[in-house]
């Protein structure tokens, strides 16, 4: 009756009721493959491409929790989200972990039950506009149309700025980014505004990329991370761990080629990460070289960042803040020891 | 006892009730222990936080720093607003165009057979985004607007502009001057009515009662001056300001939402119409009836209780299809409150019961009201 009960339950409205068991990573070993909550489509992120698979930063991250878990990178299955879908998604424990350009906030990390793990991408809130506008500055965008993805914190901080500019401005929220952009390039708005790594990729789907510019202005603290459910922290461990081996890997000079031979190094940072030294992956639940696995099959956090949104991927966006500590960013991992 | 049908039917809706009970029991229940346990927020308070998010159009006032509540209020009135004025132009057009349909005239028959068979079988959803994406975000920029009235009207990309009426001193003179005029014609239509009932005579007030409502407002105006100043929209930056503005995800959405239930109320119409006897017709054409008059007098009255239960209906569908608005950017209550304050907050059940609940009254206010009118009008058997 019960059983009975629960699935008429769930049919009728499947929004909090399906029961999350505690123990998420057994329940993946179970069914044997990460489920991953991901963007429709933002190109250097998450997006699909042209053989059916995903590729993008944020679904590295979730081909390395797979890596660490089974040794094997393509145990992942991805579910698309909007905005607007994504939370509810994570809480009705339709999928595993969240890595979908969401920013942390405090209301997000508290208020919604989840738990962040770790930044993948430092991001800030930008401006778009049409070069024929002869805007420079969003400082003077008084009085203009925004297009906005609805239910962001990105529709939050445009407020905020406006605000407290003394502006006016009309927003125009839409659910889709193809639909936001659908709206700007039709020139429903004057101006349209995401994080800026989401301009900087959207404005290469534009017909005429060369006629928008991205105003100078970063007008938030963006930091992107993979989210979690509160309360089982045994895999919030694991997917903030297998983000910190990418970052610790760049640092030590372990890439994905030389891994296998840096296994006999001589230096003991590179001895424990990768599993040649001491018994790390115990304490999640997973085999002592599950760094080793995910450098090897997914790569070091330099590898992910420039063949996704860096240099070596059409989006060609600069290391910046997410340029290690010990090149004048501010990416910093927690030691492995 | 089991032998006793009528105990054995309390035991059976008995049984059914408490299964009921035991299944929402269960569901309440279920949805709060996970909610606690996985430290999500519950309970309204979080309509009293500060929203944050903007919103184009509102009715009221409201801004970044107004509550959860407030947002929710102005998205009820946005949703109120499309479907009080689709419900206005969906009667007008599809009563027209129902009309049309049974007109001897060969080609205004087939046209509007034709329209109703378009639209009512294209999907609602493919209908709204036709009218934003197709037609409206085709319209020349800002700069470049269609202007009509010289200036006073403009149609672009950012909506439809029409003058703001403002208020002159001479406002209340002329007001008050239409109020007693309309007043005194009602009046003494009322007077002739009865009196009509008595003696049997048509006595026609329609030419000198339309002479008192030009003639007094006339008059008025010529004492106190014009009672309302037109002020057009000017641009100014980015857009036009000033004006009464329509945005196009409204002109959109109402285009769709009329046209589409027209279609439905046109053949609720027809229906209604050839459902009145023929016999009926003839027989007051017999008694030598103006077409017109047999029309409004005998025709209509009886096909209005054969329409209105199957209008309310299409009222109703109206109303609910507004929701559909989530797909453009119509601020309505779907959209902002089931959308952006539900991704905020994260109370799911919360929101969505409160939407539910929206939703529910509005249908059942609109059927109360229009239940209401066909007690009215329905058939007084003598």
């Amino acid at each position: 009756m019960r059983k009975f009960l629960f699935t008429g339950m769930a049919a009728a409205s499947a929004v909090v009721c399906a029961t999350v068991s505690a123990a998420t990573l057994d329940d993946v070993k179970q069914k044997g493959f990460v489920q991953c909550g991901v963007s429709q489509g933002l190109k250097g992120f998450s997006s699909p491409d042209d053989k059916g698979g995903w590729t993008g930063i944020d679904v590295d991250v979730c081909r390395a929790v797979a890596a660490a878990i089974f040794a094997d990178p393509q145990k992942v299955k991805y579910t698309p989200l909007s905005a607007k879908e994504r939370f509810t998604a994570l809480q009705s424990g339709e999928i595993d972990v969240l890595s979908r350009n969401t920013t942390w906030a405090v209301s997000r990390d508290t208020a919604l039950g989840f738990d962040f793990r770790g930044v993948t991408y430092y991001d800030g809130q930008g401006f778009m506009v049409r070069k024929s506008s002869g805007v420079k500055s969003a400082r003077e965008l008084d009085g203009a149309t925004v297009c906005v993805l609805m239910g962001t914190s990105t529709s939050l901080t445009l407020g905020d700025y406006f605000r407290s500019h003394n502006m006016k401005y009309e927003p125009v929220m839409f659910e889709k980014d193809d639909e936001v952009m659908a709206a700007y390039e039709s020139g429903r708005c004057d101006t349209y505004t995401t994080d800026s790594s989401g301009l900087y990729a959207n404005r290469l789907t534009l017909k005429e990329p060369q006629e928008h510019i991205v105003l100078p202005e970063i007008i938030s603290k963006e930091p992107l991370g993979a989210v979690v459910r509160h309360g089982d922290n045994q895999w919030g461990d694991i997917v903030s761990w297998s983000l910190y081996a990418m970052i610790n890997a760049e640092e030590l000079g372990v890439n994905s080629g030389n891994a296998a031979a840096m296994k006999n190094s001589d230096n003991p940072e590179i001895r424990r990460l990768l599993g040649t030294e001491g018994k790390f992956g115990e304490g999640m639940g997973l085999p002592d070289d599950w760094a080793y696995n995910i450098i090897a099959k997914v790569g070091n956090y330099a590898e992910i960042f420039d063949r996704n949104v860096g240099m070596g991927s059409p989006l060609g966006i600069p290391r910046g803040l997410n340029a290690l500590w010990t090149q004048d960013g501010i990416q910093y991992a927690p030691p492995i020891r | 006892m089991w032998r006793d049908p009528r105990i054995r039917a309390w035991l059976l809706q008995g049984l059914a009730v408490l299964l009921a009970g035991l299944f929402f029991w269960f569901v309440i229940t279920n949805a709060a222990d996970n909610l606690a346990r996985l430290n999500v927020a519950s309970g309204f308070g979080f309509l009293q936080h500060t929203a944050g998010f903007g919103i184009a159009q509102t009715l009221i006032d409201y801004s970044e720093a107004s509550t959860y509540g407030r947002a929710f209020w102005v998205a009820l009135l946005n949703t109120l607003l499309v479907a009080g004025l689709g419900i206005i132009f969906a009667t007008i057009l599809g009563f027209l165009i129902g009309i049309a349909r049974l007109s001897s005239n060969w080609l205004v028959s087939k046209l509007a057979a034709g329209y109703i068979e378009i639209f009512r079988n294209i999907p609602l959803l493919l209908q709204i985004l036709f009218w934003y994406v197709a037609v409206l975000s085709n319209l020349p920029a800002p700069r470049d607007s269609y202007s009509f009235a010289s200036g006073g009207v403009l149609l672009n990309k950012r909506g439809l502009y029409l003058p703001e009426p403002v208020t002159a001193p001479g406002f209340e003179v002329v007001m008050a001057a239409v109020l007693t005029a309309l007043v005194g014609v009602i009046v003494w239509r009322r007077w002739l009515g009865r009196k009509q009932d008595q003696t049997n005579g048509v006595i026609s007030i329609y030419r000198a009662g339309l002479g008192i409502l030009i003639a007094l407002p006339v008059l008025a105006i010529a004492v106190a001056g014009t009672p309302v100043h037109f002020v057009a929209p000017e641009l100014r930056g980015f857009n036009f300001v000033g004006g009464v503005r329509a945005i196009p995800e409204l002109l959109a959405l109402l285009f769709a939402l009329s046209i589409y239930t027209a279609a439905f109320i046109a053949e609720i119409v027809r229906s209604g119409i050839q459902a009145v006897s023929w016999g009926q017709s003839e027989a007051a054409m017999a008694l030598g009836l103006r077409r017109s008059v047999v029309l409004r007098l005998v025709i209509i009255p009886q096909a209005l209780r054969v329409i209105i239960p199957p209008l309310t209906s299409q009222f109703l569908n109206l109303t609910k299809n507004s929701s559909l608005a989530a797909a453009l950017a119509y601020p309505e209550l779907a959209s902002v409150f089931a959308g952006t304050v539900l991704n905020q907050t994260g109370q799911a059940i919360e929101v969505l019961s409160i939407t539910m609940a929206v939703y529910l009254s509005l249908s059942l206010l609109t059927s109360l009201g229009m239940n209401f009118y066909n007690a009215r009008i329905a058939l007084v058997e003598r």
